[in-house]
């Protein structure tokens, strides 16, 4: 973690499943800003080991909710539920929302967690972004750094 | 093979009798499963029902085709294993290793000693992280009556802290000898790119010890689940090795007396496609059915495992064999047992080797590799050119080989709990096919649930 700001990015999907790879491509760019940063499949039980030691984590995934594609959403993990619906493109199923939902029930949830969902639309084999999360991706940068610039003010 | 008198076939009975005022109008009852929970990939089941008969049932996989076997063509022998790997991320080394032994046939080479065992501990990491999650977070909320892990971490946690705990331990073999706790990266034909450390490896006997006690803890838990009532006389077929409980090497033997050389596979197995699935169906040559999988192996290899292990196996309700598949859950936490106690075993002896790996010299060549992946032997067999190049390659993972026995065992399940609700009858569905704790993703080369009854 660095020391800096303390906090950690978690980046989860699959860069060559189109917008599921949003969550890795926005945690690069925050590494870019020396952010701290994991790449992670999805699979709930590595993410539980990921955050084990951080004190402050911004998880950024793909959602799936039926909004509109690029829609950015934006939960505080630490006093809200995740919508267990919102990530299901997972190919396990005990997946980042039951991760955070279990992590909670065991207390293992990091001080501080907040979770962006940026809404995809095609999950089909292939590298490229569908436009509308194409365009979301500096707004949701943006978000996180002004959120962890906050933070540490 | 023959279809077991299972206990639901009784029940049935006394159901059909039941129902029989019913039956002057006919009905259809169509059972969906649209995505099937806690499984490893994308499927679905099907099941249409006619005046209480199952008149279809087709347990689809479709995960899109993925020709692993077409572009290894080509390829370079070494890069088999890797590339392999992909195929799945819980049992990585399932490929890694069966890729390597077929090219170590195919090139007149072996591993023997210290790359060996260090083998034979990668892999039993791979078993304790792929069993524990399997039984514990997926597998164990179906006898609970709970939805999922989640439900399951609200009731009991403990249970889910220590299985977590186990899993990790199991990854962190995988990163300790195999440089990377998911597709590890120091896999390779002839050994390791580099052995590791004598102080990591030893950094894992207190874990391990602590595994070995905490996995008998969760194996005792489950042993006091209630399980449905069915088995079957499976046709068990199993890697054995003679000096071992196998794990990542041996023969292939069946409890029929099939007793084979790896590279003979291909005479007595074949694979045929199935229009409603991606995934090839797998079949003895002549048409009948087989189980490969925890149980088959417990079934055949039962004298081999470790003095703790039995005693476990017997304090949790398992007899010598164990034919109803709803119990794999058992035999998994005790090959969890076994396998912490190898991996301690192998640790505790472990001195760095003088060489990493056996030198391998390129050429043409025709070899077979086959280990027990988690869920069943898992097959690779390859040619080669002169120089080393893929000609040809074939690769057989469990779950395509046992579909037809999920199909077979889905069948009788139905035809047995023709009284459940749709609702009920699908969860028992559900709850069969993770027996198998199928790899879908594997095997696509999985699932949606439907019922019709009429």
């Amino acid at each position: 973690m660095s020391e800096a700001s303390g906090v950690l990015v978690i980046g989860i999907g699959n860069r060559f499943r189109r917008d599921d790879g949003v969550g890795p491509v926005v945690a690069e760019r925050l590494h870019e800003h020396g952010l701290d940063v994991v790449e992670l499949g999805g699979d709930g039980t590595e993410l539980m080991q990921a955050w084990e030691n951080a004190g402050h984590v911004i998880l950024v995934d793909a959602a799936r909710s039926g909004a509109a594609a690029g829609t950015i959403h934006r939960f505080d993990a630490n006093s809200t539920e995740v919508p267990t619906g919102l990530f299901h493109y997972s190919s396990h199923q005990f997946s980042v929302a039951e991760a955070i939902e279990m992590a909670r029930v065991l207390g293992r949830l990091p001080p501080r967690m907040v979770v962006y969902g940026i809404e995809g639309k095609d999950f089909s084999y292939g590298e490229e972004f569908s436009p509308e999360v194409a365009q979301a991706l500096d707004s949701v940068t943006q978000a996180i750094l002004g959120e962890i610039e906050n933070a540490a003010t | 093979m023959s279809k077991g008198k299972s206990m639901v076939a009784a029940k049935k009975k006394g159901n059909a009798k039941s129902k029989a005022g019913k039956k002057a109008v006919s009905s259809t009852r169509n059972i969906k499963v649209d995505a099937l929970a806690r499984v490893e990939g994308e499927g679905a089941l099907y099941v249409r029902v006619k005046d209480e008969v199952i008149e279809d049932i087709r347990f689809r996989i479709f995960e899109p085709p993925r020709f692993f076997e077409a572009f290894l063509q080509g390829r370079i022998y070494s890069e088999a294993p890797d590339i392999t790997a992909r195929i799945c991320g819980i049992c990585p080394v399932a490929y890694q290793m069966g890729a390597s032994q077929a090219m170590e046939q195919a090139l007149g080479i072996q591993v023997t000693g210290t790359l060996r065992d260090l083998r034979r501990l990668v892999y039993c990491g791979e078993w304790i992280e792929s069993h524990v999650l399997h039984a514990a977070m997926l597998h164990a909320p179906d006898f609970l009556g709970l939805q999922d892990a989640l439900q399951l971490a609200k009731d009991d946690p403990e249970i889910v802290e220590t299985a977590l705990r186990l899993k990790k331990l199991g990854n962190e073999i995988l990163e300790v000898v195999g440089g990377r706790a998911a597709h590890p990266i120091n896999l390779k034909v002839g050994g390791f790119y580099k052995a590791p450390r004598k102080e990591s490896v030893r950094t894992l006997i207190e874990p391990l010890k602590w595994a070995i006690d905490a996995a008998i803890g969760v194996a005792k838990v489950f042993g006091t689940f209630e399980f449905p009532d069915y088995e079957d006389d499976y046709q068990c077929v199993s890697l054995r090795h003679p000096d071992e409980y196998a794990i990542h090497e041996g023969r292939i033997v069946s409890n029929r007396g099939l007793d084979i050389a790896v590279a003979e596979f291909p005479d007595h197995f074949k694979e045929t496609h199935i229009a409603h699935s991606n995934a090839l169906h797998g079949l003895m040559m002549d048409g009948s059915i087989y189980y490969t999988g925890p149980n088959a192996r417990y079934n055949n290899n039962y004298a081999q495992l470790s003095k703790l292990a039995k005693s476990v196996a017997k304090d949790c309700g398992l007899g010598k064999k164990c034919n109803n598949l709803y119990q794999s859950i058992l035999v998994r936490m005790v090959e969890t047992v076994y396998a912490c106690e190898e991996a301690l075993r192998i640790v505790e002896a472990y001195e760095e080797p003088d060489a990493s790996c056996v030198t391998v010299k390129p050429g043409a060549g025709i070899g077979a590799g086959c280990t027990e992946a988690p869920r069943g032997i898992c097959l690779h067999r390859y040619e080669l050119d002169k120089e080393g190049r893929i000609v040809s390659a074939r690769i057989q993972a469990p779950t395509s080989q046992n579909q037809p026995q999920i199909e077979s065992d889905l069948r009788g399940v139905v035809q047995g709990n023709l009284h459940l609700s749709d609702e009920d009858l699908k969860w028992r569905c559900e709850q069969t096919i993770r027996n198998y704790d199928p790899c879908i993703s594997c095997a696509t080369h999985f699932l949606n649930f439907t019922i019709d009854r009429e």
